[in-house]
């Protein structure tokens, strides 16, 4: 992997993500990609109709490569369910994954200002802003691996817990179940028949 | 993981369950398991197929092994199972994967007067009910009513007794309480084809697989569907028949009902150890009080606690079957856990600079991991391994010698700055924290619960990342209103580093007032991962305070809250060369 030399410039790649219109219907994205290029630092900016898919993506890789770029801003969705997709995408580009930034346009933006073009947009424009601002300072990191115990505490002698309990010991790992009461069964013990087939509970 | 194994009293090995204890036992005790319907002795099994297969002695009504008062029980044992000096024991697992499936409680209607649980004999619960048709039950399943132990013609079954309610603070659907009545009629048309069975409801949820056709059949067996809530239960004094009235909401007339036999049809609610288990697994909750998941779609049974998920009705009210699919998609999830042998640990964790470092030991005093080592004259470390980076210690610490990986001052600063560079008058700042305000920012996104554009939110891990600096450097730069926002103050997701929040913002109160700045204009608010709708409304309210900012408190506060020139301290005059050293 690429390490970054500290005294090389800043080189910022932003990719607007239209998603389909659950972004470009209440955001002027064409307008968030204009301002980014205005942005110090910024050398590359790239629309995207759904950047977390593979077109995308690849795009993203190409410009890693053809733009050289040392950090990545992904305008798009929450962090929360797509930075593990983009950290592993600059990661397959010959970038640390923590040199990945995003803006939350959809979750945060869009989402939630439908009808407020101008708004919505001012909005985007500063998250963008923002995460530039942030990756800046971005650094490389080195993940820890810690090792795993095999072997899982199951909390609760209910249906549920049973049945979680029983699946995890076929997969072969030692389980220890926890039970308050005296006897596992939980309230599905106490019924008589159960929906929707009308058979014992016990 | 330390588990208390509570005592028995019998030993589980030696217990042959042959029931000799139980019949010499001269105490009697309600009985759990029938719903208190029947009793049972000290010694006694839970139910006759209970697992582990073993009597078990209730300490509580035992009148103990004194010859004088009893002893009975381990007299008759010929295996000597009983135990009266065994004590509860600890038990340390250490465990890669944890699943929470809690489970339940069975709502108690006795709050809800006009139905009068309690105060009559033959209106009785849906888990009463399943004990008093079982032929494992108390009457071996000859449904009788309690009052007179005579068999009812006319039974009324109630729908939604503490489910959809927003009055008793329980405004969601329970899920089961639809299917289980339908379940009942069915039982008794079943049984006793001469009763005559009613259902006040007011919307009948049979969504599932095959649910619809059970509808039919019950609709088919004679069972009468009224749509309308009654609104009391009475007696008649004579002849002790339940008198139920109920608004028919489908023909509009008032309908009175003389019955023999009323079912509540009880709700569910979270288990009462819920808060218990949430502490302990830094677990936060619904507003209806069940678990929340890390995504309502994509993770349906993740905590997120990494290694922590979710199997049955902690996470939200669902039946058997939804329970089964949950348990083994949540044994797969921590299966694949395990099976991966290690895992990746996000470096979000601090380093110390022991050039900047002035041996004050706060750090290690706000470290909610005890993952910071200091002593008196001596530089402060972090074990890596234990710090699960919150960042309390990088705000707190004053000398610059704390850099939070990929949470850096730095970067944190620069998105201050970013965001405030234009028109700051026109925006709400917002500091919010990972796991609960930032992800309740997400749900209003999920939810489209739309409020103003003005707001620019700034992610850290933690709330209690959010440093002195940072606020006063947004103020600096012209906010007109800052929010700092964490997990509710129970449910901090790094066990209870928000109280450094708390601490820093009150300071900040403080010194806002003394710099002649409005203390309102900064402000703190809990808004856990659930809670979309409380985010938009929050979000709202600050809108609603930045409008009352003058130009002139603005260009105030830039000029009264810039920084006082302090004796230069290396690690303060250069900060970016701590970033590098420790980089």
């Amino acid at each position: 992997m690429a390490t970054l030399d500290k005294d090389s410039e800043l080189r910022i790649g932003v990719f607007v993500c239209d998603c389909g219109l659950n972004i470009a219907g209440a955001v002027d994205c064409g307008a968030v990609c204009e301002y980014a290029e205005t942005l110090d630092d910024v050398v590359c900016v790239v629309r995207n109709k759904y950047t977390c898919a593979d077109p995308g993506q690849n795009e993203i890789k190409h410009a890693v490569r053809e733009h050289r770029l040392n950090r990545v801003v992904v305008a798009s969705c929450t962090p929360r369910q797509h930075e593990p997709t983009f950290r592993q995408c600059v990661l397959e580009a010959g970038l640390n994954p923590y040199l990945m930034e995003m803006a939350n346009l959809r979750e945060h933006c869009s989402w939630v200002h439908p009808g407020d073009w101008d708004g919505a947009t001012a909005k985007a424009k500063d998250l963008v802003a923002s995460a530039v601002g942030r990756a800046r300072f971005l650094e490389e990191q080195v993940e820890m691996a810690v090792p795993v115990t095999r072997r899982a505490l199951v909390i609760g002698g209910g249906v549920a817990g049973i049945e979680a309990a029983l699946e995890l010991a076929e997969q072969g790992h030692q389980v220890t179940l926890v039970e308050k009461q005296a006897s596992i069964g939980g309230i599905m013990a106490q019924l008589d028949k159960t929906y929707p087939t009308m058979d014992c509970s016990i | 993981m330390t588990i208390r194994r509570k005592a028995r009293y019998v030993d589980l090995h030696l217990c042959n369950s042959c029931g000799d204890c139980a019949n010499v036992c001269p105490v009697t005790a309600p009985d759990e398991y029938q719903m208190g319907l029947s009793s049972r002795k000290a010694v006694y099994i839970p139910f006759p197929q209970a697992v582990p297969c073993s009597y078990i002695l209730d300490m509580d009504t035992c009148l103990g092994n004194n010859p004088i008062a009893c002893g009975k029980c381990a007299d008759v044992c010929e295996k000597q199972a009983i135990d009266f000096d065994d004590a509860d024991e600890l038990v340390t697992r250490e465990v890669g994967a944890i699943i929470v499936a809690i489970g339940l409680d069975v709502y108690d209607p006795t709050e809800m007067d006009e139905y009068g649980y309690t105060r009559f004999d033959d209106v009785i619960t849906s888990m009463e009910f399943e004990r008093l048709i079982c032929a494992g039950g108390p009457t071996m399943g000859h449904f009788v009513r309690p009052s007179d132990q005579q068999r009812p013609k006319r039974i009324g079954f109630i729908q939604c007794v503490g489910s959809r309610n927003p009055k008793i603070g329980r405004p969601y659907c329970s899920n089961i309480c639809c299917m289980n009545t339908i379940k009942d009629t069915l039982l008794l048309a079943d049984h006793y084809p001469d009763t005559e069975n009613f259902v006040f409801y007011q919307d009948i949820r049979a969504f599932g697989k095959g649910f619809e056709d059970m509808f039919q059949r019950s609709k088919e067996a004679g069972t009468r569907y009224i749509r309308g809530l009654p609104g009391d239960i009475e007696e008649d004094p004579e002849t002790g028949a339940l008198i139920v009235t109920v608004e028919n909401t489908t023909s509009g007339r008032l309908e009175r009902h003389e019955l023999d036999m009323v079912v509540l049809s009880v709700g569910v609610v979270p288990a009462k150890d819920r808060d218990k288990i949430a502490g302990l697994l830094t677990l936060s909750k619904t507003s209806d009080g069940f678990f929340m998941e890390t995504h309502p779609k994509l993770k349906p049974v993740d905590a997120p606690t990494r290694g922590v998920y979710f199997a049955g009705f902690c996470e939200s009210p669902k039946d058997i079957k939804d329970s089964v699919c949950q348990a083994g998609a949540a044994s797969s999830r921590a299966g694949a856990l395990l099976n991966a042998g290690e895992i990746k640990i996000e470096a979000i964790t601090s380093v110390i600079d022991p050039e900047a470092c002035s041996m004050c030991g706060l750090c290690a005093s706000v470290c909610p991991y005890g993952a910071i080592t200091w002593h008196k004259k001596e530089v402060a470390t972090v074990i890596e391994a234990a710090c699960a980076g919150c960042g309390a210690c990088g705000a707190t610490c004053t000398f610059g010698a704390i850099t939070m990986r990929h949470f850096t001052d730095d970067q944190l600063l620069g998105q201050v700055r970013a965001i405030l560079a234009e028109q700051p008058e026109e925006k709400v700042f917002v500091f919010a924290c990972n796991w609960c305000s930032y992800a309740g920012g997400d749900m209003a996104g999920i939810s489209r619960i739309r409020y103003p554009s003005t707001n620019r939110v700034v992610r850290t891990m933690c709330s209690a990342r959010v440093s002195e600096e940072m606020v006063l450097e947004a103020f600096r730069c012209g906010a007109p209103v800052v929010l700092v926002s964490g997990c509710h103050y129970a449910d901090c997701h790094y066990i209870d580093a928000n109280r450094q929040t708390v601490k820093r913002v009150q300071k900040l109160w403080d010194k806002l007032e003394k710099a002649g700045v409005r203390p309102e204009r900064l402000q703190l608010e809990w808004i856990s991962a659930a809670e979309g709708q409380k985010f938009a409304k929050v979000m709202q309210q600050m809108e609603d305070k930045r409008k009352l900012v003058t130009p002139d408190e603005i260009a105030h506060a830039r000029e009264a809250l810039k920084p006082k020139k302090k004796k230069a301290r290396p690690a303060k005059k250069e900060p970016a060369a701590v970033t590098e050293a420790t980089a």
